[in-house]
């Protein structure tokens, strides 16, 4: 069951090789994600991240190195069998809703997969209930705020049950509400069926949540290990253009003013419990 | 003005119109295309005026929605109309007024002629009022069907048809954006002279072309991503179901035929 879902094993990717001025955009990275584990991708803008997503699925192919998806090898050949095993939500909530409805758009990747229409009904109803949206079975695009139609998008990627579900900067272009709903759906989809989780962002308080969290810096790996060690590093961070969550800063700046809070709270609500706590026990 | 108009829109019911097979009704209203050019006299044109009038009843359409939506369309036909009466001439002459001649065949003709315009618009927009815009994708798509043997690319243009439909309040949204963008630097588009009127369009078409290929862009890698690979060996959420209801309605509009050709002189 552990075993090792998808793995990067040196690969490099230059967009333009013919043009040796151009740098690449990924370079000599290794990583690897096991079945079950939810990996988090940060890194500042024209770090690699999408680059990496790409490669994942095929959508380009390493100049060097390889990349073993699902226990396959990527190739022209395993390509669409990876694909079905892979759903992808991409950044713009328009930019990919492909439906006329929100069950269309969930039906899309059936439809494009041959499943019979009986249990194309099912799985669209399943997948909605998993995002909370199969209320909303015909509503338009664009009658939906922006956190509904990144769950759709969710919907929409869970409905072929991948084994791996990749958010590519899915909660960036939302407010902040809508960012709440998209984050809290992946939470409990995690606790619901334990799916494989990679989640791509810039936000270092989405990327708390992960059980491990891969930095990326100018197409390298710069750093990789559970939220507490990466965000010890916060200079570093800080030197790449991320910004501290703002829990943690806020800690940061309380022990720099005496009060003896330990710095392992995340979240903003972690943060208040161990105030409050701390003036009581005081 | 914009809201009123009903060209191309659809409005959710559960008449028994709406209810019937998208391709059912799209056979229906080119048939009926047809059997209009059957009327020649009074009495024809006269059920043709009657039938469509009951099919607006059998849709729930209020006739008064569909009168006031179809206004500009009115335009047209009295236009259509005064030129028959003023220039077909034949049988008695009605009226003369100054260097006017109205004639008896120039009276005929042009109340036919806008009977006859009225009929077909009434009976295409009751098809586009009452079918949504994605059924009636998926019914052309399965009444093209057949012509995939000839290489008619059917599949593909069923599915342009459906993202280009589906993007267009996306785009709508987005031009009234640039619009206000423009508009808050200074740009004005609403008035001047025609030529600086569209000067200022330029500079609201370009970010909007930039816009759509980024969007395009997006959505095929989105599409590739999830599994599209062309119509083979696709399969259809989208079930169309023909019901008895459909062939009986097709029947109807034979036997209607027939009456016209019966009552024909
Ligand atoms: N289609 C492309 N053609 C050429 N260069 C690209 C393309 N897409 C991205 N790049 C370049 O590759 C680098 C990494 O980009 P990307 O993977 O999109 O970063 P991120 O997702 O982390 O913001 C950037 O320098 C970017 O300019
Ligand atoms: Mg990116």
């Amino acid at each position: 069951m552990n075993g090792s879902i998808l793995s990067f094993d040196q690969v490099t990717f230059t967009y333009m090789p013919e043009d040796k001025s151009v740098k690449p955009a990924v370079s000599d990275l290794s990583f690897s994600i096991k079945e079950g584990e939810w990996v988090a991708l940060v890194g500042h803008n024209g770090s690699g991240k999408s680059t990496i997503a790409k490669l994942m699925n095929g959508l380009l192919f390493p100049q060097q190195g390889t990349v073993k998806a699902m226990g396959l090898d990527m190739s022209e050949e395993s390509l669409w069998d990876i694909r079905s095993q892979m759903g992808m939500v991409f950044q713009n909530p328009d930019n990919q809703f492909v439906g006329a409805t929100v069950q269309d758009d969930v039906a899309f990747a059936l439809e494009n997969n041959g499943i019979p229409h009986d249990e194309m009904v099912v799985r669209v109803r399943e997948s909605l209930q998993q995002v909370k949206m199969e209320e909303y079975l015909d509503h338009e695009p664009h009658h939906l705020s922006g956190g509904q139609k990144q769950r759709v998008a969710i919907a929409g990627a869970l409905a072929l049950r991948p084994r791996l579900l990749i958010l590519d900067e899915a909660t960036s272009m939302l407010d902040p509400q809508g960012r709440r709903e998209v984050i809290e759906t992946i939470r409990e989809l995690r606790e619901a069926t334990g799916l494989t989780v990679l989640s791509i962002t810039h936000d270092l308080e989405e990327a708390a949540l992960a059980d491990r969290i891969l930095v990326m810096n100018k197409g390298q790996k710069q750093m990789e290990g559970t939220p507490d060690s990466v965000f010890s590093a916060d200079d570093e961070l800080t030197e790449m253009g991320l910004d501290l969550p703002f829990a943690m800063r806020m800690a940061g700046l309380l022990q720099q003013a005496g009060v003896p809070v330990t710095g392992e709270s995340m979240t903003e609500h972690e943060l208040v419990e161990e105030l409050w706590t701390y003036y009581s026990n005081k | 003005m914009m809201e009123k108009m009903i060209f191309g829109r659809f409005i959710p019911g559960d008449s028994l119109v709406h209810r019937l097979d998208p391709r059912a009704k799209i056979l229906f209203v080119f048939l009926f295309i047809a059997i209009v050019f059957i009327a020649n006299n009074a009495i024809t044109y006269a059920i043709l005026l009657g039938f469509t009038l009951l099919s607006v009843f059998l849709s729930k359409i209020r006739l008064y929605f569909l009168i006031n939506g179809l206004k500009p369309v009115f335009i047209l036909m009295a236009f259509t109309f005064f030129l028959h009466l003023f220039f077909t001439q034949g049988g008695d002459l009605l009226v003369s007024i100054g260097f006017v001649d109205i004639y008896e065949e120039g009276l005929r003709q042009g109340i036919f002629i806008s009977i006859r315009f009225l009929v077909l618009v009434f009976m295409t927009s009751i098809l586009t009022l009452t079918t949504s815009p994605i059924s009636i994708t998926d019914g052309i798509e399965v009444l093209l069907g057949p012509f995939k043997r000839v290489k008619l690319p059917v599949h593909e243009l069923a599915l342009m048809m459906s993202i280009s439909l589906r993007f267009i309040p996306t785009l709508m949204d987005e031009t009234g954006k640039i619009l206000k963008a423009q508009m808050a630097r200074g740009s004005d588009i609403g008035s001047g002279p025609i030529k600086e009127r569209i000067k200022a369009v330029v500079p609201l078409l370009i970010p909007l072309f930039v816009s759509a290929f980024k969007r395009a862009e997006d959505l095929a890698t989105a599409m590739e991503v999830r599994g599209y690979r062309g119509g083979e060996g696709r399969t259809r959420y989208r079930q169309l179901n023909w019901r008895l209801i459909d062939t009986l309605s097709l029947l109807l509009l034979v036997g209607f035929a027939g009456l016209l050709w019966y009552f024909r002189s």
